[in-house]
This record gives C-alpha cells, sequence and structure tokens, in this order.
C-alpha cells in the first residue's frame, strides 16, 4: 500500500481535475462506469485527496465539491428503496448525473486524444515556410522576451513623439473631423491586418497633434478593453502592438 | 490551350495561406468551377501517386501543399524547431470548444469539471480560439469558438471533418466492452 501511494503521487499532475481522476480510478479498478461502487470510489477518491493535502499542493476547489457529491451520492444508496417504487423514484438513481458526466468528459478526452493524433501542422506536416510557422514561432518567442509596458512608459512613448514634431504644425488649425470612436475601429483595423504594430507605424504620415492624442486614447481605451496588448522587448525599446486575440 | 493544372499548382504554391476554390476560379475565370475541381483532384492524385515528397492537402477550406507526415523527422531537423505542443488541459479544453461551439465559459467548465482561465486564455494567444461574440444573457458572458488557423494546425478541411459524436460514442462503447471483457476474463 505505501507502495502504491507514492505510485500515486507521481501521478498526480496528470489529472485534469476531479473528473478526471474519477475516470483514472474507473479505469484502474476495472469497473462499469454505469454501475459504480460508489462507496469504494468515494474513498479511493479521499485517499487521493488526502495525498494531494500531504503533498501541500494547491488543492482546487472543485475537488473537494466532487468529494462532497461523490458523499452525498453514498448516502443517498444507502437509503432504503421503497419496495414499490414509483415511477419517478425508478428512473432517478442517484449516480445518473455524475455518469453522465463523466461519459460526456470521457468523450471529450478521447476527443482531444484524436485531435493530437492527427498530423499536426509544424509537428507532422509542413508548409513552404509559411508565415503561419512563424507567427507560431514569434508569439512564442513573443511570450518569453517581450516584456509588457505599463501605462507610464506609454505616456513616454507620447511625450517623445510629441517632442518630435516640428512646432509649427501645432500653429496650423485642424479642420479634420476626428472621433475617438473612428480611431479605435481602424486601430483595431489596422492591426488585424498588419498583426503588430509600433506607436509611430499606427500614426503613419499623420503626425499632426490631435491624431497623435486621439491615437494614443484609442490606445489606452483598447489595452482597457484587453482588446490589444502593449509590448517592448527591453526598456526604452520600441513598444509594439498586438491584437489581442483574432477578430 | 494553357495547361490549366500547371497554373492551380502554381497559385497555391505562391499563396501563403490555404488558397480556396474560388480564388482560383477567380484567376481561371474562363473555366468551370467543376473543370477547376476535377483539375485540382487530379494534381491531389498525380503527388500521390509520385510518391512526391509534398502532399495537396485540402484544409481550412482551401487547398496547400504540405510535406508528407512520414518526412517530419527530417524537416524537423532542418527547422531545429521543437513545435509549441498543448498541454493535456488545453487539448481538452479545445475540443469542447470545437465540438460545441458557440460555448461559453461556463459550459466548457461544466463539461471539464475545473476552471479552464488559463487553458483558454492560452489558446486565444495561439489564435486557435477566438471570442464570437457575447451571450444574451445576465453577464452577458463571452462566446468562443474555432478559427481558421485551428481547421490549418490540426489539418481539418471544416469542421465537419472533425468524427462526429456519434462516432465518440461509439468510441465509448468500445472501451466499455473492452472494459467488460477484460472483467470478465478476470
Amino acid at each position: 500500500m505505501a507502495d502504491e501511494t507514492t505510485g500515486y503521487a507521481i501521478k498526480l499532475d496528470i489529472f485534469e481535475g476531479p473528473l478526471d481522476l474519477l475516470l483514472y480510478l474507473i479505469k484502474k479498478n476495472e469497473i462499469d462506469i454505469y454501475n459504480i461502487p460508489v462507496a469504494l470510489i468515494t474513498e479511493q477518491y479521499l485517499q487521493y485527496l488526502k495525498i494531494i493535502k500531504s503533498l501541500n499542493l494547491d488543492l482546487a476547489g472543485e475537488y473537494l465539491v466532487m468529494a462532497s457529491t461523490l458523499i452525498h451520492i453514498k448516502s443517498k444508496m444507502l437509503l432504503p428503496v421503497p419496495d414499490e417504487p414509483s415511477e419517478e423514484e425508478k428512473e432517478e438513481d442517484p449516480r445518473a448525473e455524475l455518469v453522465r458526466q463523466l461519459l460526456e468528459y470521457q468523450a471529450f478526452k478521447e476527443a482531444a486524444a484524436a485531435l493530437q493524433g492527427r498530423p499536426l501542422l509544424e509537428r507532422d506536416v509542413f508548409t513552404r515556410s509559411a508565415p503561419l510557422d512563424d507567427d507560431m514561432e514569434q508569439a512564442a518567442e513573443d511570450e518569453d522576451e517581450l516584456i509588457e509596458v505599463n501605462v507610464f512608459e506609454l505616456i513616454d512613448a507620447f511625450h517623445r513623439l510629441v517632442s518630435r514634431i516640428d512646432k509649427k504644425e501645432f500653429l496650423k488649425i485642424d479642420l479634420e473631423k476626428m472621433s475617438l470612436a473612428d480611431i479605435i475601429n481602424d486601430v483595431m483595423e489596422r492591426l488585424n491586418r498588419e498583426k503588430n504594430l509600433t506607436f509611430e507605424e499606427l500614426l503613419g504620415e499623420r503626425t499632426d497633434r490631435r491624431r497623435i492624442v486621439y491615437t494614443f486614447l484609442a490606445i489606452l481605451e483598447l489595452i482597457k478593453l484587453k482588446m490589444i496588448k502593449a509590448y517592448q522587448t527591453s526598456a526604452f525599446g520600441v513598444i509594439r502592438i498586438f491584437p489581442a486575440v483574432e477578430s | 490551350m494553357p495547361n490549366y493544372k500547371a497554373i492551380i499548382e502554381a497559385l497555391i504554391l505562391t499563396s501563403e495561406t490555404p488558397l480556396a476554390l474560388e480564388k482560383i476560379c477567380a484567376v481561371l475565370n474562363d473555366m468551370e468551377r467543376a473543370e477547376v475541381k476535377k483539375a485540382i483532384q487530379e494534381l491531389i492524385v498525380e503527388y500521390d501517386e509520385r510518391q512526391s515528397g509534398i502532399y495537396l492537402a485540402e484544409v481550412a477550406g482551401g487547398f496547400q501543399f504540405r510535406t508528407r507526415p512520414e518526412l517530419s523527422p527530417w524537416v524537423k531537423k532542418l527547422k531545429g524547431t521543437k513545435p509549441a505542443s498543448l498541454s493535456p488541459a488545453a487539448l481538452e479544453t479545445l475540443a469542447i470548444v470545437a465540438y460545441r461551439q458557440p460555448i461559453v465559459k461556463a459550459e466548457i467548465e461544466d463539461i471539464r469539471g475545473v476552471d479552464v482561465s488559463a487553458p483558454l486564455k492560452g489558446l486565444l494567444e495561439k489564435k486557435l480560439v477566438r471570442i464570437v461574440g457575447r451571450k444574451d444573457v445576465p453577464g452577458k458572458p463571452i462566446i468562443y469558438g474555432t478559427t481558421k488557423k485551428f481547421l490549418e494546425v490540426f489539418n481539418l478541411k471544416d469542421l465537419s471533418e472533425l468524427p462526429t459524436l456519434r462516432e465518440l460514442k461509439e468510441l465509448n462503447e468500445q472501451t466499455e466492452a473492452q472494459t467488460a471483457g477484460e472483467l470478465s476474463e478476470s
């Protein structure tokens, strides 16, 4: 038993949640999923929880919820069945809901395995150095190397840009009508097309003050809405803006 | 008369993403759609027959040349990169989104029995899953669906190419039959 216990410990991180653990126990005990001996499974399940606790691992709340569900089912099963069960009681096996959940989860677990078994791009099949591959690598690298910039660094970039503008520009009266909503749409549209852009690139030729202010506000607003992300490769480096998700 | 098959081959090769039939038809506008389709099918067969290192795959609603799966050890050696693999949690979440889309986070969590915030975020970042909209119920939860890139990465023509849930059910019954078999043996 002691050996088995250590065996459990090693396997702990492979469980994807309480349902996964239950499926494992069912398989391990070679139990018919439609006729689960709740007492046995509950006992083993609680043993696992003990081990998780003894290892000081974070016990996700979901595991505890499942434990209480199991105990609830167990107690229900202990109740004497009436001699002549009514129609409702007949179809109400206390385990039914759990079995349905387990079967559904098992189906998706298998579906996930089937997906993994397909010829995957960049693992089994490759395209003619498609940008898709670069994107994937780039995205992976970005996560490691890019530093997320805070609002102050963005403001800094904004100051740098404003100070670069020809002072005479400020005297011109800009008649171009602009709205923040338009600029936000413009920024999102360009980001979706270009995948990532620097603040300067976003502004392009139109470097009048109002345009800069509006673009800056648009970026702040979009970051707040989690529609875009701002990264820089190093302190004082160029800040690149990425769309947060594909639209 | 131009060699249409050669033209189609060239078009597919130069396209960075899977090239849709419509786009090929738009270039070869004097050609019937059915003829284009036939020419593509012939190309697929030709690549197969000559045991070429590449094959013409129908993925993500288009056509794309890809290297054969059995050649991956060498290609990987050349590229020297390890593909970013998905964690079991991410894969399960992705499978649920793929089959049950459009779906909200709470529904995914109902099936998995655990919180899916982290894997879902990873899938969004990898662009395998996208936000489709918001459900018109209290709280306006975000609705998720899979992307075109999901089809490209998993080599799927379209979502209908996923094994149907009925097949999944059969799979279940099989494993159950197996378990039952094992039980009776022991």
